[in-house]
C-alpha cells in the first residue's frame, strides 16, 4: 500500500484540569489513504475534537505521532506548522467562522492573503471557488446577507481556496436545518468525488452513513473502524 | 501578509467601531497638538527675542542716569539728570571701540493743521542712528551744522506720522512742538515695539541741542548739558562685560564718586534683558512639553486598554485567521499595525489641531508663534512611538492565543 495521507501513531493528548489528568486522546493509530471521506463520531467528550483539531495542526499530541504525506508534524516550527495549515489543510467549522462586515469572495481570499499570493491573482481564484461551490452570483455579499447554508459553502470556498489535499470539516451541518445539512454534506461528496480527503466530525449518525469510512471514538479511544453503510458521493 | 492589507485590515477593524476609535485616539490628539503648540510657541519666542536684540541696534549697553543723588536719597532711575553730554564723549574717546549717542528726552504735543498727537521727543547726538542701526524711509538727518546752530529741524517716527498726516508725505512739512515751529526733514523707517512693548516709532528726533534750546530746556540743564541716557555700541566681537565694566569705572571717576559711594548711573546690557524674555518663553515650553509627554502616556494606555478589548472581542477571528494559516508575526503584525494605525491618526488629527490652536494663539493672545515641519515630523513621530510602545503587549497577548481555545471562544 502506498505512504497514506495521514497516518497516526499511539496519539495521545493529556488536559491537566485542577488536580486531575483527562486523557482527551489516548493510543489513537489510524491510517487514511488520499481521496477517501472519513466520519469520525462519537459521543461528547470522546475526543473526536481534538484528533481533528491535531491532524489540523492546531494543536499538539502530548504523545505519539502524526505524519501528514510522510511528513512529522512534531518536527515542525510554528511558522512551518501555519504553512502546513495555509497550504496542505483546509478547515470547515459548525458556525461557519466567516469574517463579519467582509465579502464572501475576500472572506475565501483570506488563507491567499496569508499564503503571500498578489491580490489579481486572489481574487480570480476565490471568484472561481466560488462559482465551484454554486455562489457566484454572491461574491460581493456580506456574510450577514447569505443564509446559513450558503455561509457554509463561502466557508468551503474558503478551505479549499489554496487547494489542500485535505479538509477537515468539525461538525459542518451542526448548526443547520436538515435539508441544507444534506446539501453541504452533498457538496462535500461530489468533492471527494473529485479527489479531495475528507475528515468530517459529527455525532450524528445519519450525517457519518454519508462517509464510506466510519472511525468511532470513546473516552479518548478508537473503538471502532468500518465502512459507511453507502458510497459517499450518490 | 502584505503591508498595505495589514493597514486595510487595521482600517477597517477602526471603521467598524468609529466612536471608539475617536474616543480612544483623544489623548494622542491632545498630546500631539500640545507639541505642536509647544515648538510653535517656543520658537515664536525665540525669534521673537532675537528680532528684539536686531531691533534696539547689536551689541549695545544703555547708560541712564539716576541712582543717588548728593544728599543719598534715592531717586528713580531717570529721575534726575546725573550723565551728560561730556560723559558720552569721554566714553567714545576713552573706552577702546565703542561709539556712544547722548539722549535727552522729553514729552511733549505735537502739532500739524488740526491734528495733534502726544509723543516723546528726543535730543539725540549725531551718531545716534548709527548706533541705534536705524535707517531713513525718506529726507536726511540733521547734520553738525544743524546740531550747531540749534536748527528748528526734526524726524519723525511712522507712529506720528500716521497721526499728524494720514498718508500725506510729512517732508518739508511744518510741525509745531511747544508752540515752536520745526521743519520735518526726514522720516524714519518702522522699527516696531520693543519687547517690553513700547512702540518705537511714537517718537520725534532732534538735535540735542535744539531740544535743550527750544523743548525740554531749563537753564542748569543748559549749563551742565545734562542728559537722560547715554547709548554704547561696543565693536562688533567686542567683550561686552569688559566695555560694561569700563563704562562704569570711567563714569565713577568723572562724576567722583568714592570707593563705597553706590553709582548714579545705572548700565544695562540688553542682551541680558533679551534673554530673560527668552527664559520666560522656555518655562513656557517646558510647561507644555509636560502636558505632551502625560497626554501621550495617557494616551497609550487608553489605545492598549481598547487593544486588549479588540483583542478580547476578536479571539475568534483570530482563531480562524491562525487556522487558515496566519503566522504568529502575522496576528502580532495585524494588531501592531492597527494599533499604529489608530496613534497615527490620532497623531495627524492632534497636529491639525495644534496648527489652529497655535494660529488661534497668534490671533487673540497676540503671540508670536512659528510653525515647522520638523515639529510636524515631532509629534508624528511621537504619535507614532507611542502606539508602538502601547500596542505590542497586546498584539504580542494576540499572537499567542492558543488556536484551538480561540475558535473555542464565546
Amino acid at each position: 500500500m502506498a505512504e497514506p495521507l495521514v497516518r497516526t501513531r499511539d496519539l495521545a493528548k493529556d488536559y491537566r484540569i485542577g488536580e486531575g489528568l483527562v486523557h482527551a486522546l489516548n493510543g489513537v493509530s489510524v491510517d487514511i489513504a488520499g481521496g477517501q471521506f472519513v466520519a469520525v463520531t462519537g459521543p461528547s467528550g470522546s475526543g473526536k475534537s481534538t484528533f481533528l483539531h491535531i491532524l489540523g495542526c492546531l494543536d499538539r499530541p502530548s504523545a505519539g505521532e502524526v505524519l501528514l504525506s510522510g511528513e512529522r508534524l512534531s518536527a515542525l516550527t510554528g511558522d512551518e506548522r501555519a504553512r502546513m495549515r495555509n497550504r496542505a489543510i483546509g478547515f470547515v467549522f459548525q458556525n461557519f467562522n466567516l469574517l463579519a462586515r467582509t465579502s464572501a469572495a475576500e472572506n475565501v481570499a483570506l488563507p491567499l492573503v496569508y499564503g503571500g499570493v498578489p491580490a489579481r491573482e486572489r481574487r480570480a481564484r476565490a471568484l472561481e471557488m466560488l462559482e465551484r461551490v454554486g455562489l457566484a452570483d454572491r461574491a460581493g455579499h456580506l456574510p450577514s446577507q447569505l443564509s446559513g447554508g450558503q455561509q457554509q459553502r463561502v466557508a468551503i470556498a474558503r478551505a479549499l481556496v489554496t487547494r489542500p489535499r485535505l479538509l477537515l470539516a468539525d461538525e459542518p451541518t451542526g448548526a443547520l436545518d436538515s435539508r441544507t445539512g444534506e446539501e453541504i454534506l452533498a457538496l462535500l461528496g461530489s468533492l471527494n468525488g473529485q479527489g479531495l480527503t475528507v475528515v468530517l466530525v459529527t455525532h450524528e449518525p445519519e450525517v457519518a452513513r454519508c462517509a464510506r469510512r466510519v472511525l468511532r471514538f470513546l473516552d479518548g479511544r478508537l473503538v471502532g473502524d468500518e465502512a459507511g453503510a453507502e458510497p459517499a458521493a450518490a | 501578509m502584505s503591508f498595505a492589507a495589514l493597514v486595510r485590515v487595521a482600517l477597517r477593524s477602526l471603521a467598524a467601531n468609529k466612536l471608539r476609535s475617536a474616543l480612544t485616539m483623544l489623548g494622542i490628539i491632545i498630546g500631539a497638538a500640545a507639541v505642536i503648540v509647544m515648538t510653535a510657541v517656543g520658537a515664536g519666542a525665540q525669534a521673537r527675542v532675537a528680532e528684539d536684540i536686531q531691533s534696539l541696534g547689536s551689541n549695545l549697553l544703555l547708560v541712564v542716569s539716576g541712582g543717588t543723588t548728593a544728599s543719598g536719597a534715592r531717586t528713580g532711575l531717570g529721575s534726575t539728570l546725573t550723565l551728560s553730554e561730556d560723559d558720552a564723549a569721554a566714553i567714545a574717546l576713552e573706552v577702546p571701540g565703542t561709539a556712544s549717542a547722548a539722549v535727552l528726552r522729553g514729552v511733549v504735543q505735537a502739532v500739524w493743521g488740526n491734528q495733534n498727537w502726544a509723543t516723546a521727543v528726543f535730543g539725540t547726538t549725531q551718531d545716534y542712528l548709527a548706533i541705534r542701526e536705524w535707517k531713513l524711509a525718506a529726507g536726511r538727518f540733521y547734520d553738525a551744522a544743524d546740531q550747531a546752530s540749534a536748527a528748528k529741524v526734526c524726524l519723525i517716527g511712522r507712529t506720528v506720522a500716521r497721526q499728524l498726516f494720514g498718508d500725506a508725505n510729512p517732508v518739508g512739512e511744518s510741525i509745531r512742538v511747544r508752540r515752536v515751529p520745526f521743519t520735518v526733514i526726514g522720516l524714519l523707517e518702522s522699527k516696531g515695539q520693543t519687547m517690553l512693548g513700547t512702540d518705537q516709532d511714537d517718537i520725534i528726533l532732534m538735535p540735542i541741542e535744539t531740544a535743550r534750546a527750544r523743548v525740554i530746556g531749563t537753564p542748569s540743564l543748559a549749563r551742565q548739558k545734562s542728559v537722560g541716557a547715554i547709548w554704547v555700541q561696543v565693536a562688533e566681537g567686542g567683550d561686552m562685560k569688559a566695555a560694561e565694566a569700563e563704562v562704569r569705572a570711567l563714569l565713577r571717576q568723572r562724576h567722583r564718586l568714592q570707593a563705597g559711594q553706590p553709582d548714579d548711573f545705572s548700565v544695562r546690557n540688553l542682551e541680558d534683558i533679551a534673554s530673560a524674555q527668552e527664559a520666560s518663553g522656555r518655562t513656557l515650553a517646558i510647561l507644555l512639553a509636560a502636558v505632551a509627554s502625560v497626554s501621550l502616556v495617557v494616551g497609550g494606555i487608553g489605545i492598549m486598554n481598547i487593544m486588549l478589548v479588540s483583542v478580547t472581542e476578536r479571539t475568534r477571528e483570530i482563531g480562524l485567521r491562525m487556522a487558515v494559516g496566519a503566522r504568529t508575526r502575522d496576528i502580532l503584525g495585524q494588531f501592531l499595525v492597527e494599533a499604529v494605525t489608530l496613534s497615527l491618526l490620532g497623531g495627524l488629527a492632534g497636529i491639525a489641531l495644534g496648527v489652529a490652536a497655535s494660529l488661534a494663539i497668534a490671533e487673540f493672545a497676540d503671540w508670536r508663534i512659528q510653525l515647522t515641519a520638523a515639529s510636524a515630523l515631532l509629534a508624528a513621530t511621537f504619535a507614532f512611538v507611542t502606539g508602538v510602545f502601547f500596542g505590542y503587549y497586546p498584539a504580542r497577548k494576540a499572537a499567542r492565543l492558543d488556536p484551538v481555545e480561540a475558535l473555542r471562544y464565546e
